[in-house]
């Protein structure tokens, strides 16, 4: 499709013609703050938050929503988009813990602090797993909220611990749909979905069966979609924000998905499948989301071993290369062969094969391809 | 992959994977994609939200099933007769593409030929399905383009399995979905680094990227720059190297990171035969099954404890980037190798890191030769990509065939090696979990998964059950030509009559001591989707309790 010209703020954006308003926004590095919009997701209007102004349209319209058009010229912050923006965020916010946006120590806290200000236990800001990396947090700060006047219900609800790798704290939810919706419409599983009507409205599994009953793969995709601290891998939960991240390929099978590694103290803490990769596009399974803590074992082993009258005894490297090296030089030839991994990388099984045929002098060498 | 050689010249997945969901038509056969492939199962869903129609073909009723347009229930093991079939019906009803066929591919009249024995009412007979059923697949394939055609170890691992593969590249060139967009013949890959470690000449036969140690030209570069004398002599397969009776016997070994113990057929045999090596080394993360009969072991850094890369299964060769450091004395296993090298006196094997591994690897192979660790630092390559420009290579035999024309192969039926009789009267049929992986040295370390899926499963009909007077969650022992072993039954349609099913996960209950090691003769693959066994109840004292968690999806 032919690229369209539009202004976005005054400023000229050219798009393919198949983009929404809020694609080309973000194509031309201007953010339009939204809740329920997420990546692979038909677009949804729910949260109303991304609306905007067009020139010529008679009201408002949510930038998610609306295709580009040539010639188009699109406000995104105006003082009454902002005002509009700040009332629909006080009701997403009237059941959402909010001291982590209203609370004057916020900066100054420290993680040790004891919680000195007058908030509930149920609202503070150290109780929620996602604080300050939570992107309802990051909404809420452009946006701005100098005060609430809607008062905060707490739904008094308990913690789904059925998720195995994640917890389910629906009192955290927004209602934004987004796990409803990925689980839906790009894993095809239909586990959860959004329960009751009105004010009861909340997201759960058919009859509030345990998920492993109700289809769920625990691909964790909801997780990932998830905008609040909802939904949270269990082994991220009280982590805080990682001292670093990672990509790189995932360990089993061959589609070979792209996965951002979180690390803290030294230990992969969370993964979170990489967006831009033309693979995974943001997805991942149960083994590469929540599987790799193998690598953590205890019964890793940590030292070369030689066994001696029938057990293992641990040696150092140059006595397990030197017994090895003795041994395979008696047996260069048609004697000797190779097993190599399709586990290991490139460059492992290139040097294996290299070797096998230059130093070893035979090609005996092949892997489990056919396994 | 032999079979997919034969016909294009290549074999590997011809198509990418984004492009699976934008096609109309997808058939899916022998594989369990939602299980064994999740990420390429979401693929799948994307393409059927967009009006695409599926054909699943699979003797259990996995869970693409629920998904699919059409699903032909076959009997194991006559993948043949039904992709033959299809294909009778796509020429008598003039569905073909002959434009196609005529322009780019040869021998489709002694493929007319052979076609001619696989009448529907024919493989009605040999399959299972329904002559009328099967038209409406054919018909449905041959007219939805771009149609693509999926296909895992429940094509390959049979004694037939290079012909499974000859039939669906038969299948692609006929209706002209080759060469284009969202199209093709594409297996998709068990392993991380299955593809890679084949590209990188980890075959008995080929130096990295496919050329033959047979021929003289590919010796003489190689000899030039390893400065080494090479044989052309090609060496052992992996199941000769295990045991070949009328071979000079394997004396020494170096095992990396497999665990054939486990994964590989006959599995007892296996483990006598590694226990007569007169010296053993395994190189592995773990102490696995196969490490604890080693003589040395070396401890290698898992994945997220070194650079380097992987290829995935469509061609595409990504970062691998050390994530934290690794435990103890392990090592990466490249750097362990090279120090075995250089202390053996030879050259060329003092690499400062993969990079300069890679490096060597572009200047030596034609179809990584323009890869380099700085142009797929943000997104990987996909092979053939020969220079420093090359954008890569999205799908294969865009233009031309790799081996200039598409080959059509005559095929007949083939039954299995091993048939049901009256002592085994059960097709055991090997799946795999989508809690875990492989030989599970790796999952079974997860709490989560282990929690999800504890322990080894045999799935069986419940008409098969009844008869023998099985319930759901009792002990049962299983029994083939090879061996027993125990197991727990879960009753369910999802296995059809008179077939049941395990995964060969669990070390405790090793399938693979039932499965049959007879082999495809090109590809040598052994038949692990086909072995005639005996189910019996174990004695009530004998019964574990059920399990908390039995499903197994």
């Amino acid at each position: 499709m032919s690229n369209v010209n539009l202004t976005i703020n005054g400023g000229k954006v050219s798009v393919s013609g198949n983009a929404t308003v809020l694609e080309a926004a973000q194509a031309a590095g201007i953010y339009i703050p939204t809740l329920c919009h997420h990546q692979g997701l038909a677009p949804h209007g729910g949260c109303r938050l991304c609306l905007v102004e067009v020139e010529g349209m008679r009201r408002l319209t949510t930038a998610c929503t609306t295709p580009v058009a040539e010639g188009m010229a699109v406000k995104t912050d105006t003082p009454q988009i902002q005002q509009l923006r700040r009332n629909i965020l006080e009701l997403v916010l009237s059941e959402h813990p909010h001291a982590c946006f209203t609370c004057d120590r916020k900066e100054r806290c420290g993680p040790l602090d004891i919680c000195l200000r007058n908030v509930g236990v149920s609202e503070r800001c150290v109780t929620c797993p996602k604080n300050r990396r939570c992107e309802l947090q990051e909404v809420v700060n452009y946006i701005g909220m100098p005060e609430m006047t809607v008062p905060y219900t707490f739904r008094g609800l308990s913690v789904e611990k059925d998720g195995v790798f994640f917890d389910r704290d629906y009192n955290l939810c927004i209602l934004c749909g987004r796990c409803v919706r990925v689980c839906q419409e790009v894993r095809g599983a239909g586990a959860v979905a959004f329960t009751y009507r009105g004010s009861q409205a909340l997201i759960g599994t058919a009859f509030g069966q345990p998920l492993y009953d109700v289809g769920c793969q625990f691909c964790g995709a909801c997780v990932d979609a998830c905008p609040t601290g909802a939904l949270v891998e269990r082994s991220a939960k009280w982590m805080g924000t990682p001292d670093r991240q990672v990509t790189t390929t995932c360990p089993y099978c061959g589609v070979g998905c792209q996965l951002d590694v979180q690390v803290k103290h030294e230990h992969i803490i969370n993964v979170i499948p990489n967006k831009d990769s033309p693979v995974n596009k943001g997805q991942a399974c149960v083994k590469g989301k929540f599987g790799l803590d193998f690598v953590h074992d205890g019964d890793r082993l940590t030292s070369p071993l030689i066994k001696k009258n029938g057990s293992f005894v641990e040696a150092s490297w140059d006595e397990a290369l030197d017994l090895v090296v003795r041994s395979f030089s008696k047996y260069k030839g048609g004697q000797f062969a190779a097993i190599a991994s399709a586990k290991c990388t490139n460059e492992d099984n290139y040097v294996l094969q290299k070797f096998v045929r230059a130093v070893m002098e035979t090609n005996n060498i092949d892997h489990c391809a056919r396994l | 992959m032999a079979g997919l050689a034969t016909s294009f010249g290549s074999g590997a997945m011809t198509n990418s994977i984004s492009e699976i969901g934008e096609a109309s038509c997808i058939l899916a056969i022998g594989t369990n994609t939602t299980i064994a492939h999740p990420v390429i199962g979401v693929e799948v869903k994307r393409a059927l939200r967009g009006g695409g129609k599926l054909i699943v073909a699979n003797p259990r009723e996995i869970s693409l099933c629920r998904m699919a347009d059409i699903w032909l229930q076959h009997r194991p093991g006559s993948d043949v007769a039904l992709l033959m079939g299809l294909m009778w019906i796509i020429v008598d009803e003039g569905l073909l593409d002959l434009a196609f066929v005529q322009e780019r591919c040869e021998n489709f009249e002694v493929f007319l030929d052979s076609l001619k024995d696989f009448h529907p009412k024919f493989v009605e007979q040999v399959t299972g399905v329904p002559a009328e059923q099967l038209a409406q697949a054919a018909r449905m394939f041959a007219t939805s383009k771009p149609a693509t055609i999926l296909y895992t170890m429940g094509i390959t691992q049979h004694t037939h399995g290079t012909d499974n593969v000859l039939a669906i590249a038969n299948l692609a060139m006929l209706t002209g979905n080759i060469g284009k967009p969202s199209t093709g013949v594409n297996p998709l890959r068990g392993q991380n680094n299955v593809q890679g470690a084949c590209d990188m000449g980890s075959l008995p036969t080929v130096y990295s990227g496919y050329q033959s140690v047979a021929d003289a030209k590919a010796q003489q570069k190689f000899q030039e720059a390893w400065g080494a004398k090479l044989s052309p002599t090609p060496g052992r397969t992996l199941t000769e190297i295990i045991e070949a009776p009328n071979l000079e016997p394997i004396k020494a070994i170096y095992l990396v990171g497999e665990n054939p113990v486990l994964s590989d057929p006959d599995a007892t045999h296996v483990r006598k035969a590694l226990e007569r090596l007169e010296f053993l080394v395994v190189q592995d993360i773990f102490l696995t099954e196969t490490a604890q009969l080693a003589d040395v072991v070396l401890p290698a850094a898992s994945f997220a404890e070194k650079d380097g890369t992987f290829t995935n299964t469509e061609r595409r060769v990504q970062r691998v980037r050390k994530v934290i450091d690794s435990p103890g004395e392990s090592r990466p296993d490249w750097w362990i190798t090279c120090q075995i090298a250089r202390r053996m006196g030879a050259k060329g094997f003092d690499y400062q890191n993969p990079e300069e591994i890679m490096s060597e690897i572009a200047r030596l192979t034609p179809s990584y030769g323009g890869i380099s660790y700085q142009r797929i630092e943000q997104v990987g390559l996909q092979w053939p990509c020969p220079t420093a420009e090359h954008p890569g290579t999205i799908f294969l035999h865009k233009d031309t065939f790799s081996r200039g024309k598409g080959k059509f192969a005559p095929l007949q039926y083939r039954p299995s090696a091993e048939q049901p009789d009256a002592d085994y009267p059960l097709i055991l049929t090997t799946e795999r979990s989508l809690y875990h992986y492989h030989t599970s040295t790796m999952t079974r370390k997860v709490k989560g998964l282990r929690k999800l899926r504890s322990q080894e499963l045999l799935e069986i009909n419940p008409s098969d059950a009844q008869k023998l007077g099985i319930t759901d969650g009792q002990t049962v022992k299983v029994s083939s030509r090879r061996g027993q072993l125990t197991a727990t039954a879960r009753v369910t349609p999802v296995s059809p009559p008179g077939v049941v099913s395990m995964t060969f996960h669990f070390a405790e209950t090793p399938t693979n001591v039932l499965t049959n090691p007879a082999l495809d003769p090109v590809a040598k693959i052994p038949e692990l989707k086909v072995a005639a066994v005996r189910v019996e109840p174990c004695r009530p004292e004998q019964n574990a309790p059920a399990p908390a968690m039995a499903g197994s999806r």
